[in-house]
């Protein structure tokens, strides 16, 4: 076909794309990912009032107990199956960030346990932990010169 | 009432990240990544600790309170020992997190089966 190149399959391919529903997507976006949220909020209230956390540091064990949950719902299956449903709204909380670990880690599974399990461990999650760390080193680094000249 | 707000906030910053991966067509990663980026953009205006003191785990429980405490940390030590506070410190916020993510995951990634 004369002047068919790769530029134009795209444009053509998108018209026979189904669109997604826009809305339903992010309503069930919005509630699942609020109600994670929730929990958290509830997590954290249980943590400053029972165990003595104050406000400031009640987050390293609610961040902590939503990580334990979310790896035990990936390796029951269930978290796979919210994350079908909720897309962004079971992917952006922390809980999303210990899903991908597990569920990288379980589907190398048959590879062994040191080149399966431990070498995939940061498959998915580790352009997050790359790319937070950069980005929060060249800002720290601007911050802080930033306020040593002013 | 704090609970109303962590549902609001939380949830919309979930419904921001699927506006990405609807409209923008851009992966789970992608989208990560970029609120990752976002959270500690935010942190140094001094915008996220306000969000969270207004929302809570809506603002403490996505990705993007992950690079707010990346930044955070940096800039705790930073104060104390200067340049190199910034490598000293930069994990130490969201050490609890990487840990038992690393921990929990190994665990269950060994004890489990892979289903599907």
């Amino acid at each position: 076909m004369p002047g068919f190149n790769a530029k134009d399959y795209k444009k053509t391919s998108k018209n026979y794309q189904p669109k997604p529903p826009y809305f339903i997507n992010a309503l069930k976006a919005f509630i699942v990912g609020g109600l994670i949220c929730v929990l958290g909020e509830l997590l954290s209230e249980m943590y400053i009032h029972w165990f003595g956390f104050k406000e400031k540091n009640a987050g390293d064990p609610t961040v902590a107990t939503l990580i334990l949950l979310s790896a035990l719902a990936t390796g029951f299956g269930v978290y796979d199956k919210l994350g079908q449903f909720a897309g962004a709204g079971s992917a952006v909380p922390v809980t999303g960030f210990a899903n991908s670990i597990t569920s990288a880690a379980l589907e190398h599974k048959s590879e062994g346990i040191v080149l399966g399990v431990a070498t995939n461990l940061f498959k998915l999650a580790g352009s997050v932990i790359v790319f937070g760390v950069v980005a929060a080193y060249v800002l720290g680094i601007i911050r802080y010169t930033w306020q040593v000249i002013f | 009432m704090s609970f109303l707000w962590a549902f609001v906030v939380g949830g919309s910053i979930c419904v921001v990240g699927q506006l990405l991966l609807d409209i923008a067509k851009l992966t789970p990663a992608h989208v990560m990544s970029s609120f990752v980026v976002a959270g500690a953009v935010l942190d140094a205006f001094d915008l996220y600790d306000k969000l969270v003191e207004f929302a809570g785990a809506g603002a403490t429980v996505p990705i993007t309170s992950f690079g707010h405490s990346l930044l955070h940390g940096a800039m705790e030590q930073a104060d104390e020992h200067g340049f190199i506070g910034i490598a000293i410190g930069i994990f130490e916020l969201t050490s609890a997190g990487i840990a038992s993510a690393i921990l929990f995951g190994f665990i269950v990634a060994v004890i489990f089966k892979p289903k599907g």
